[in-house]
């Protein structure tokens, strides 16, 4: 596989909102079944253990036109759930027979009740992530409901979880996400050779097939990198904070990328690098689901941070691993978790001196010479003055 | 929605709208608690910061604290006009437009000082109890309130009632936070241990208090309603919401309301309002969503002009959903703080809140229902049209849907809200005269 067909088929599974790929698994694989989650962390591995194929419900992005979700939700709510309605709505989503809702904030909670109204023959589940800063009493916690999952889930496929399909979920789960931080390294080390839009949209990808096709592709994009130098180029190198559930729309980050800065890090698609360490193959798999959740999460926006400095801390922290310049802060509009945490954030940021800037932005925007502008002076006053 | 005029004071718990024993009992419970509080530097009295749903306000008094309730001090800052002033020094420090307002009220007033709605100082908390219940922007308020006060957090997680249950594991996860991180924390900041005869005192006196409460509220089934079920609720509902659950003096004020209550229905009286009194009653409103606090008396004529009362609220059970059944009970004081924490309204699922609607609605022989959308809460909006929908769908009683904000007065358009309910009232005129049922 060449790195072009990759990325064309990378492009190709973005842009379709239609999942064909996974509708074309479930045609081949009678009597199996699919289950959705939303942004921003679900335990695929239960859902895979269970004989079904996980699919990223990550909204409609730019390319789906709105035309009952904005019937939904009042003009000062994000764009994400609207989205998300227009999918279902239109039938897109009819392929799926269990939706997942993580708690990332009150509009995807409260979106797993207007699934439940809408569709009452579909699973739903709302997933209440362990919040807290005692690590046992958490995982205590979700590895009880880790369990009502599974439960349900096996009721949902017919398909009981066995020993073996759970050791194959974790260690394939385990290896995508060492694949994509294998990727997040390469692009962190050499920007010139990852555009992010390429990474972004690889991952993205694996959002929706099986994790082996994923892995297949990511693999395959690795090699060809290490094979392709690049040209280095000097750009501003920065990290980009805050888009974790919504997702930018793909002319956004290339604008970024295009207007002199590289993105070195970032929150797109933040769930499959939630996890900081393996989850143990070893003994009991929901308790080790549960143990890696409590005890070694990144700390992002929808999670409590009980360290009074940590938050300020952790943007250094990121700045840092990154060998970043400076943040852009880019949030959803009306996002709650990211622009409550910005405040924090920024002070952190700029109290050990990084140049930050901030911006908001919607799944559909399709305007982005204001992004050019803006990120495009950005990136000049860290080259000349080393801050904005 | 457009802007509105600048903000000016607009109404007070105490501006005439009654003259009842139970609203001068309550002003001067407030006016007391606001004093203690004030004076807590100097006396020592610990003071412990939460938030109303799932506030364990039995729990910190029988460790001696005194509670401050963030949300509380917001919605009389707007009521005293004093909101905008404060939006805007926060907006200037960096918080975003499109957040809540309350958070952004509550900044503002520590920036400005924290001074509270009644002129005095509020004291610095010595705990901030975060109970996120029912809301993920608490989790938020108080990872700035922290950054602010430098106060250590103790954190209690109650899970949402997605499936429109408590599940028995949930209980378990909630009581054992209580037992294992919330009690210890008032233990060191208070430097007393837990009394749990103490604690028991408290929660009989809260389900005295519920008891009464819940009379109040149902009184609404009569017709004329004694009570308005919303503007007038506000009131009803402080003591219990705020600092007042589980004390001798918010037991003897929820019997007084209760006596008061009670004789106005034997009177067949109606609820004062800014209109006056309202004994005639021309249309009965099940209404869904906060009010606006910054036009909060405006509002409320909106509605009494037209004499139209509300019967039945869910922003009245933010603190709790005791018409429902449940009573805090001394006889389990942690699994009944569980049980309380979780039923709170914005800790129930939609399909949960939809069922309750629609119950109010048969059950108050209301004719018409109405959403009030506020900007900053995406716990109450997100998913609110789709209430709006499944609520007509199941009573067969055309729903009106308004915009404004909490205390945010730029969202508060007078004019849209009075033509959009004004139309709302004409078409139940016509629903009526066209013979529709209601
Ligand atoms: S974009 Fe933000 S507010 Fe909207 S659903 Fe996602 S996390 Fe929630
Ligand atoms: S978002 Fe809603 S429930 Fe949460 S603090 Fe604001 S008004 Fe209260």
């Amino acid at each position: 596989m060449t790195r072009k067909e990759i990325l064309d088929w990378a492009f190709e599974v973005y842009e379709d909102i239609d999942f064909t790929a996974a509708r074309t698994w479930l045609a081949d694989h009678p009597g199996r079944k699919a289950a959705g989650y939303l942004p921003v962390y679900a335990p695929r591995e239960l859902i895979r253990a269970a004989g079904m194929l996980p699919v990223g419900i990550h909204g409609g992005g730019e390319n789906l036109e709105i035309i009952k979700g904005d019937a939904f939700y009042q003009s000062y709510i994000c764009h994400l759930p609207r989205s998300v309605i227009e999918l279902a709505q239109s039938r897109r989503l009819s392929f799926l027979s269990a939706v997942l809702f993580p708690s990332t904030c009150d509009v995807i909670r409260n979106l797993s009740g207007v699934w439940q109204l809408l569709y009452p023959e579909i699973y739903v589940r709302y997933l209440d992530l362990p919040q807290g800063s005692d690590p046992e009493i958490r995982a205590q916690f979700w590895k009880q409901e880790l369990a009502a999952l599974l439960a349900d889930l096996e009721e949902v496929s017919g398909r009981p979880a066995t020993a073996e399909s759970f050791r194959d979920a974790i260690a394939t789960y385990n290896r995508a996400r060492s694949v994509i931080r294998d990727l997040y390294r390469a692009r962190r080390e050499t920007p010139w050779r990852v555009p992010t839009e390429e990474l972004y949209v690889l991952v993205r990808a694996g959002e929706t097939v099986p994790v082996e096709v994923f892995l297949d592709k990511a693999l395959g994009y690795l090699a060809e990198i290490e094979r392709d130098a690049g040209r280095v180029r000097d750009k501003s190198r920065v990290i980009v904070v805050g888009a974790f559930c919504e997702q930018p729309p793909l002319g956004l980050i290339k604008t970024i990328e295009r207007s002199g800065c590289f993105i070195v890090d970032d929150d797109f698609l933040i769930g499959n690098r939630l996890l900081t360490s393996d989850v143990s193959t070893q003994g009991d798999p929901v308790e080790n689901l549960a143990r890696a959740f409590a005890g070694s999460t990144v700390k992002t926006s929808t999670i409590y941070e009980p360290d009074s400095e940590g938050k300020r801390r952790s943007i250094t922290e990121r700045v840092a691993a990154a060998k970043a310049d400076g943040v852009l802060f880019a949030s959803a509009s009306f996002c709650d978790p990211a622009l409550l945490d910005r405040p924090l954030l920024e002070a952190g940021a700029r109290a050990a001196g990084i140049p930050c800037m901030a911006f908001k932005f919607a799944e559909n925007t399709s305007q982005f010479q204001q992004f050019r502008e803006q990120t495009g002076t950005f990136a000049d006053s860290i080259k000349l003055w080393g801050g904005a | 929605m457009a802007s509105a005029d600048p903000q000016k004071p607009r109404v007070s718990p105490d501006d005439g709208s009654s003259k009842d024993r139970s609203m001068q009992l309550q002003k001067e419970m407030l006016g007391e608690h606001y004093r203690r509080l004030e004076s807590a530097p100097e006396t020592g009295e610990p003071v412990v910061y939460t938030f109303v749903p799932g506030n364990l306000t039995e729990l910190i008094r029988s460790f001696g604290a005194l509670p401050v309730l963030p949300e509380i001090n917001a919605l009389q800052s707007a009521m005293r006009g004093k909101s905008q002033g404060y939006i805007a020094a926060a907006e200037r420090a960096g918080h975003s437009e499109d957040v809540c307002s309350y958070v952004k009220c509550d900044v503002g007033m520590l920036k400005a000082g924290n001074v509270g709605p009644t002129g005095t100082r509020l004291p610095k908390p010595d705990l901030l109890l975060l109970s996120y219940t029912g809301c993920f922007t608490f989790m938020k308020w108080f990872e700035l309130l922290r950054e602010e006060y430098g106060c250590p957090t103790v954190f209690l997680h109650v899970p949402y009632q997605g499936d429109g249950r408590q599940t028995a594991e949930q209980r378990a996860y909630v009581i054992r936070q209580i037992r294992e991180e919330l009690i210890p924390a008032l233990a060191r900041v208070t430097g007393r241990s837990y009394d749990e005869d103490r604690l028991r005192e408290n929660l009989a006196r809260s389900a005295a208090a519920e008891n009464d409460l819940v009379a109040v509220l149902q009184s609404a089934r009569k017709t004329p309603s004694p009570i308005d079920a919303y503007f007038g609720a506000v009131y009803y509902v402080g003591p219990i919401f705020s600092a007042f659950r589980g004390t001798p003096e918010g037991a003897a004020y929820y019997r007084a309301l209760r006596q008061e209550v009670e004789d106005r229905a034997a009177r067949r009286a109606g609820p004062m309002t800014p209109s006056g009194p309202l004994d005639r009653q021309k249309y009965r409103l099940v209404v869904e969503g906060p009010p606006n606090w910054t036009h909060f008396r405006e509002f409320w004529r909106m509605f009494s002009d037209e004499a139209a009362v509300v019967v039945a609220s869910t922003y009245s059970k933010v603190g709790g959903t005791y018409d429902f059944g449940f009573r805090h009970d001394a006889s389990d004081p942690l699994g009944t703080m569980a049980d309380y924490c979780s039923g709170c309204y914005t800790n129930l699922s939609l399909p949960a809140r939809v069922g309750m609607l629609e119950n109010y609605i048969r059950d108050y022989g209301a004719d018409g229902f109405l959403v009030h959308s506020v900007k900053s809460c995406n716990s109450f909006s997100a998913g609110q049209l789709m209430i709006l929908r499944e609520v007509e769908k199941r009573t067969g009683i055309p729903g009106a849907f308004i915009e404004s904000d909490l205390v945010d007065a730029r969202y508060f358009s007078a004019a849209n809200l009075k033509n959009r309910l004004e139309s709302y009232f004409q078409m139940l005129d016509a629903r009526r005269a066209s013979g529709a049922p209601s």
